[in-house]
């Protein structure tokens, strides 16, 4: 086996793949054109156990680490990235409160996150804050017992749809990034509120939204960790949830690769199947290495953070960037093979071409993911 | 409450052939699975038991190798697991199996729903339910595809050929399932985990005290004179094109064939 895994890790992997074959593949173009929740997959998911992998047993978790929870979205962006979008996003808000939460906050909230019965979020986007999130003007001012939330948060995936939410806001707009701090904010707090619903190019069976915090009033024990270590749990975060944005690269381009050899094979012009000539024997043969590669770059790094190194910036920046620029060719390179059937929607591989354009920009952009790796390697060589 | 789950490891039998020498099943080579209508009849079980909890039993009779269907079950989801194994139960037809998976339930005991399939795959005979049932002296009802306790009353829908009849009946009762009870659940990871390590029991006749005359192939009136392939349908021909077009195209052939 080219990457061995334990008899638990083959059992997460099954379970992932059995829904995405069994539930999945078969509505996902229903998912797509209507730009439909997916909460009965969802529902299904969490029953499977799959919202718990990486939280600690503790908190209701099955304690597995980052490499099983990117088996697990592999095979759902297998089925559909859109689904593998929303499954993912909710690991994105639980982990400000497994790396920094305290006790109180880890025993409230992850027990709910990991049975699925609560989907999580992550809210850091604002209008004037992309790229540049120490730009965000959201601010949390302390009333007593209780902090007072006022901002937009712009393009959280899960929006509306989640019931936790973890929210960066200036409590000392002074300071700039590092006046910044994390809340916890439920769905139903008073001043909190959903804006208008995205219309997207692709992952449509993922929901993207604003968030509207208005004189949002929430307890004071919400703030994760202390005022002021806002930034560094978004950037600790973004660099836990990054590899798994690598493992949905890998499962979509895997569902892309899967189309164009199958179509190939069947595909007959010149009185030959089209595999036969080395034109498009050769594109398979390229996207199915490409893979490979972003595969084991995912899987090397996923098992490294598994060790709990202290710093893994560069290398979950690397696995971000190298697996989505390989989804992106190899979904555009399915939608050749498959000529013009690859552009009509009664074949899956356009809507993996649209789905794969977002890997190259959530999580931050792969730019700035460059800009990561280049800052790490200006360090090493000092 | 408790739930007994019946179910049987076969063949996958849209991949076994007959042999046409000896008339009976080639099984050399063929996957077993589940029975599909005894995995209808768990998920109906998982369904109680979300709806009112408890606990689900499965009981297979087979080969040791049908372990590997209770484990399946209980990544599923079931409880706990007794296969039903001995020499002696080998060659049974459908009353040696009631029997047999009777004389395991009383052992089990206080149970309130027993689950059986519709029918198994291989054999087609729809009777070990209703065997099973009569012998345990509950009543029964057959091709169910929704469950009801209210005031400790099971109620249930059933399917026939011309509507649905709804049914009460006093517990406990033997059900058997239909497909229609709703979409096969995904194993869960935990449930996978907990299957790979149960301790899975194993009765044999001593265990379930039975009387050996009545197990197995002694305990079998039933003798397989003949199996063949039924003689083919004759042509099938699909009419297309629009309605009226096809109807008139039926007219004619009906109009060749009886004039
Ligand atoms: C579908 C979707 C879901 C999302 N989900 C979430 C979510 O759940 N939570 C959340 O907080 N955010 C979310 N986002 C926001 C996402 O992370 C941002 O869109 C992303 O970080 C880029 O920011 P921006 O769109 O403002 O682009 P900009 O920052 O405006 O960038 C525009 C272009 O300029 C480039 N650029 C900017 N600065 C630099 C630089 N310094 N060097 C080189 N190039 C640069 C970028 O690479 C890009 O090409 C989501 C976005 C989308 C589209």
């Amino acid at each position: 086996m080219l990457y061995p895994l334990t008899e638990e890790q083959e059992m997460i992997r099954e379970v992932a793949r059995k829904i995405a074959e069994e539930r999945i593949v078969p509505v996902r173009a229903e998912l797509d054109e209507k730009e439909e929740f997916p909460r009965d997959i969802l529902k299904e998911m969490a029953q499977a156990d799959l919202f718990g992998i990486f939280i600690p047993e503790e908190y209701g978790g099955l304690g597995f680490g980052s490499f099983e929870n990117c088996l697990a979205v592999e095979q759902i962006a297998w089925g559909c990235a859109g689904v593998a979008t929303a499954f993912a996003a909710s690991g994105l808000g639980a982990y400000p409160i497994v790396l920094f939460g305290n006790e109180e906050q880890k025993k409230k909230y992850l027990p709910q996150i990991a049975s699925g019965e609560r989907l999580a979020a992550f809210g850091l986007t604002e209008p004037d804050a992309g790229s540049d999130a120490s730009a965000i003007k959201t601010t949390a001012v302390k009333d007593g017992d209780y902090y007072i939330l006022n901002g937009t948060k712009q393009w959280i995936t899960n929006a509306a749809e989640a019931d936790i939410y973890t929210i960066i806001a200036l409590t000392d707009k002074k300071k700039g990034a590092r006046g910044a701090s994390a809340f916890i904010v439920e769905k139903g707090d008073p001043g909190f509120s959903f804006g208008k619903k995205e219309k997207k190019m692709g992952i449509r069976a993922s929901t993207t939204g604003e968030l509207i915090l208005e004189d949002c009033r929430i307890p004071k024990n919400r703030l994760i960790a202390r005022e002021g270590m806002g930034y560094i749990i978004a950037l600790k975060t973004l660099d836990y949830a990054r590899p798994g944005v690598g493992a949905l690269a890998v499962g979509l381009a895997q569902a892309a690769l899967d189309e164009a050899v199958k179509y190939a094979k069947q595909r007959k012009q010149f009185g030959q199947p089209i595999i036969n000539f080395q034109a498009v024997a050769h594109m398979l043969a390229d996207m199915a290495t490409q893979i490979e590669a972003a595969r084991a770059l995912t899987y090397t790094v996923c098992r490294y953070i598994d060790t709990k190194p202290k710093d893994f910036s560069k290398y979950a920046a690397m696995v971000k960037l190298f697996a989505s620029d390989m989804a992106m060719k190899v979904t555009t390179d399915a939608v050749q093979v498959l000529g013009g059937c690859g552009y009509m929607k009664d074949f899956p591989v356009e809507k993996m071409m649209r789905d794969a354009k977002i890997l190259q920009i959530y999580e931050g952009t792969n730019q700035i993911q460059r800009n990561v790796i280049a800052r790490e390697l200006s360090k090493e060589y000092k | 409450m408790k739930y007994i789950v019946c179910l049987k490891q076969v063949p996958e039998t849209d991949k076994v052939k007959i042999n046409p020498q000896t008339g009976t099943l080639i099984r050399e080579g063929v996957k077993s699975i589940i029975n599909p209508y005894d995995l209808y009849a768990l998920e109906a079980a998982l369904r109680m038991k979300d709806a009112y909890g408890g606990e689900i039993v499965v009981v297979s009779m087979g080969p040791p190798q049908a372990e590997e269907a209770l484990r399946e079950a209980i990544a599923y989801g079931a409880d706990e697991a007794i296969l039903l194994s001995d020499r002696a139960f080998a060659g049974a037809d459908t009353l040696a199996t009631s029997y047999t998976l009777a004389q395991a339930i009383k052992k089990i005991g206080d149970y309130d729903i027993v689950f059986c399939g519709k029918q198994a795959i291989d054999g087609d005979t729809a009777q070990v339910g209703p065997e099973l049932a009569f012998r345990l002296g509950i009543p029964y009802a057959t091709y169910v595809y929704k469950l009801e306790i209210r005031d400790g009353v099971l109620f249930v829908e059933r399917n026939l050929d011309d509507g649905t009849q709804v049914l009460k009946l006093s517990l406990p009762a033997l059900v058997t399932i239909v497909k229609e009870v709703g979409e096969i659940r995904v194993p869960s990871i935990r449930g996978k985990m907990r299957a790979k390590k149960a301790q899975i029991s194993v009765w044999g006749g001593a265990e379930i005290e039975a009387d050996p005359s009545k197990l197995g192939l002694n305990g079998s009136p039933t003798r397989v004179a003949e199996i063949f392939s039924p003689p083919p349908r004759g042509e099938k021909i699909i009419l297309t094109g629009k309605p009226e077009e096809c109807v008139k195209q039926l007219c004619e052939k009906l109009k060749e064939v009886i004039l």
